[in-house]
């Protein structure tokens, strides 16, 4: 087994350590705090004074200020909510699709050696080909359609969330699985209190990694497809010219990653607080 | 208190013997830690004593007396509220060079992406040792420790027992001043450690090198040391520096058994309970 | 002999059962969008030609490496720096957050005002950046996680720097290093694709898109096939070379989980 999954990475194992702990203590985390927005702070001041002073062509990287105003000015307008709502929706009606197809397939071909070497080959194979491959085969069915987006988001998480689930029924210790069936419970309480807590920090992965690719491939099926969304409205906005709503929206794109991650490890604290990744994150 | 007053008296005569060749000498050694915003802890109030070129001495105390927070005081890895230790003349600022340490996790101190041999070799390298002499110097740490034919495999292919052995190698071919361990073979099964004991103690005789040994393990603190220096229990003190006046020659059956043994391992099994009870010499002074 | 047999019919049962399932569902088909496996095939020789290799797959792929190899390079340098400095890393961890958060496609309009995208230039930045992320966020977090019994291991030996680095560090955090850069891979071939997909170019993705474009559907099935091919091909290289330099840590793993 590769180490693939971050669950699987030598940082999340939990390690005892009978060092002194410096790490953690107020002061030093406003400090970090106090960095953190310095950080950003430089990188804003320096993007405006690149513009200003032209050492970079305001034509192409207008200031901040006006990359800000571009925004708030968008933010009074039926489109972009519009747009926001179509791409959010997007992202996650895929995602959940291809979670359900995941997990459901996932468990029943993890479940059975014959089927897991069976379809090893196959996994193997189907899963690197990228998504972007099938571009020109959606555009050719769906046009311009929601499906076209649909298609290549599910694709591009189903592999993701397949693999995942696959390592997961396969971590589940044999002999919880034999007690189980010699108390004769049935398949629907083995897959509840036997595989589902072994699988679920792997499921939480799968989520993880499922959300950020379902996210690029909806924009990229906005951008190069134009399906509508915040994609379609960055292309538009780039193509005529409008250079500081097109960073506008490059920023409201990198938000929306950026809420997406956050609600993905609200979801890991929530689900996985008993699980020595979480727990060794906090302490 | 009559017992105890006998016996340090008796043992602080030992030292006294004009020091020839102080190989480490910690100065009124103090370490407090503080981390802004959390409580100072102070771990060690004042430890003074010496080590003498060629001695074997054990460190023993009550757990959480401050054993690991000295060892790495020691080996520069932390640094000293007050007070100085010194190696070979020289007081120690960051690690020093002439001193080598062997560390209890022996499964995280070798690095796994090395075979055996690169990692014995890995410290010579940096010493700038020749390519020829620092492979005849691994292969001899190798069989000191007998372990020629694991040269080539990683470390996690051997058990806990062969992993700890070749971190004694690396260790032993660095030709340190001053080797120190810390709790080595705390997490090795009996046997095993019986066997590395031995190893220690024969080591220690034909190379001549000045060992000091941290250990938890009151036992295997007498049998191996020529001295065992007890550690209070937090802020440290010193407890008492008891000598062992067992023959050089020891093995584990003779010398376990010996009369002698049972008394010095008995007279530290008392401190140490006294230490655990809160027993400090140093508020006896002032009672 | 008959375990060889078995582990061959695991292996190949299910590919032969659906490429077969392909050729006789898709055989008499008379859909455009579906031609028949057979035509597919045989337009595969004539489609496929040295010429388009050396005019649109080699140059393809040259980007694609150069990308992937700028962002290795970056993701390394400042990756290990900032996993050293815990102010480095306070003072950058939220501009980060917010770069690694940003779906790379979104950089194509961006650097399309720069650069362009009728020459090499505005792809290969377009594929650097887009790779950079995943390596360097895992950089970070392998050097961050090493082992600190190591970490006092190689001061108290008083390794140089340059030697802790070489020796130490960069072998520690490389497990972490290789899952960022299959991750980057992956987005790297996204990114060799779409950023083709704008002005007048050629390119394996070009090449396909024009075909769709075109009408010419078996020809642009066969471009879907030969990118599926080039994907798998790369992720069977990036296995070897992972096998081969993390095999310390593959044998390391398989002890702990079989103790």
């Amino acid at each position: 087994m590769s180490p693939t999954s971050a669950t699987l990475t030598p940082s999340s194992r939990p390690r005892p350590r009978p060092r002194t702990a410096t790490r953690s203590s107020s002061p030093r985390r406003s400090r970090d705090l106090w960095l953190g927005v310095l950080g950003v702070l430089i990188v804003l001041a320096g993007a405006e004074l690149l513009s200003r002073t032209g050492i970079v062509n305001p034509d192409f990287l207008p200031p901040v200020t006006e990359m800000y105003a571009a925004l708030f000015a968008m933010l009074g307008e039926g489109w972009f909510w519009e747009a926001l709502w179509l791409t959010v929706r997007g992202w996650a009606v895929g995602l959940a699709a291809a979670m359900a197809l995941g997990v459901v397939v996932g468990y029943i071909i993890g479940s059975s050696t014959f089927l897991r070497r069976f379809t090893s080959s196959t996994v193997e194979f189907l899963r690197p080909i990228p998504s972007v491959a099938l571009i020109p085969l959606v555009i050719l069915i769906f046009g311009t359609q929601p499906q076209s987006a649909f298609v290549l988001v599910v694709y591009a998480a189903f592999w993701q969330v397949l693999v995942q689930v696959l390592y997961g029924v396969a971590d589940v210790d044999p002999v919880a699985r034999d007690t189980a069936r010699s108390y004769r419970f049935g398949p629907i309480r083995i897959a509840r209190s036997v595989v589902y807590p072994t699988a679920l920090p792997y499921i939480m992965t799968a989520f993880r990694l499922g959300a950020a690719v379902a996210l690029i491939l909806e924009i990229t099926a906005e951008l190069v497809i134009g399906v509508d969304g915040l994609g379609r409205e960055l292309g538009i906005a780039q193509s005529s010219g409008a250079v500081p709503e097109t960073y506008a929206l490059v920023i409201v794109i990198g938000f929306i990653g950026v809420a997406v991650n956050l609600l993905v490890r609200l979801l890991e604290r929530k689900a996985l607080w008993w699980h020595p990744s979480v727990r060794s994150e906090q302490s | 208190m009559t017992f105890t007053t006998l016996l340090s008296g008796r043992s602080a005569k030992a030292p006294e013997a004009p020091a020839t060749d102080v190989a480490l000498d910690l100065r009124n050694v103090q370490k407090t830690y503080d981390t802004p915003g959390r409580p100072e802890v102070e771990a060690i109030r004042n430890l003074d004593f010496r080590i003498n070129r060629g001695e074997l001495v054990c460190v023993v105390g009550p757990s959480g007396a401050g054993k690991t927070t000295l060892l790495r005081s020691i080996a520069g890895l932390l640094d000293l509220t007050a007070g100085e230790v010194v190696l070979d003349g020289t007081p120690v600022t960051g690690p020093p060079d002439g001193m080598a340490v062997v560390f209890q996790e022996y499964g995280r101190s070798l690095f796994p992406w090395m075979t055996v041999r690169q990692n014995v070799e890995l410290p010579l390298k940096e010493k700038g040792v020749p390519k020829a002499e620092r492979k005849a110097k691994a292969e001899r740490a190798l069989a000191e420790v007998s372990l020629t034919e694991a040269a080539d495999q990683h470390p996690w292919q051997l058990s806990g027992g062969m992993q700890q052995r070749v971190a004694i190698a690396r260790a032993v071919a660095y030709e340190p001043t001053v080797l120190l361990m810390d709790e080595p073979f705390a997490a090795v099964d009996a046997q095993t450690r019986a066997e590395l004991e031995d190893l220690v103690r024969s080591l220690w005789k034909h190379l001549g090198v000045t060992v000091l040994f941290v250990t938890h393990d009151i036992d295997e603190a007498v049998y191996l040391g020529e001295r065992v220096v007890v550690l209070s229990n937090r802020p440290t003190v010193l407890m008492e520096d008891v000598s062992v006046d067992l023959p050089a020659e020891r093995d584990q059956l003779t010398t376990r058994s010996d009369p002698r043994f049972g008394e010095l391992r008995g007279h530290v099994y008392s401190l140490i309970q006294k230490a655990k009870a809160g027993h400090r010499p140093d508020e006896d002074q002032e009672a | 002999m008959t375990r060889y047999l078995k582990s061959a019919g695991y292996t190949l049962g299910l590919p032969v059962i659906l490429l077969t399932g392909w050729w006789f569902a898709s055989a008499g088909s008379t859909n455009p969008f579906w031609p028949p496996l057979s035509t597919i095939l045989e337009a595969f020789p004539t489609t496929w030609t040295m010429d388009r290799i050396v005019g649109d797959i080699l140059p393809s792929l040259a980007r694609l490496g150069i990308g992937f190899g700028i962002a290795v390079v970056l993701g390394l340098v400042l990756g290990t720096a900032i996993g050293l400095s815990p102010s480095l890393r306070a003072l950058s961890e939220p501009v980060l957050e917010f770069f690694r958060a940003v779906p790379p496609p979104v950089l194509v309009p961006i650097i399309a005002l720069f650069a362009g995208y009728t020459g090499w230039l505005g792809k290969i930045v377009t594929i650097a950046l887009g790779c950079l992320w995943p390596i360097l966020l895992n950089t970070v977090e392998g050097v961050r996680g090493l082992e600190p019994t190591l970490t006092d291991t190689a001061k108290s030996y008083r390794l140089s720097p340059w030697r802790r680095l070489v020796f130490v560090i960069l072998p520690g955090a490389s497990p972490r290093i290789f899952t960022g850069a299959r991750q980057s891979l992956s987005i790297g071939v996204i990114l060799m694709v779409i950023s083709e997909l704008f002005g007048a170019n050629r390119g394996l993705g070009a090449a396909i898109v024009q075909f769709q474009r075109s009408f010419a559907i078996p020809q642009m099935w066969t471009g879907v096939i030969v990118l599926g091919l080039i994907g798998v091909l790369l992720a069977t290289l990036f296995k070897l070379v992972e096998n081969r330099m993390l095999a310390w840590y593959v044998g390391q793993r398989q002890i702990e989980r079989g103790a």
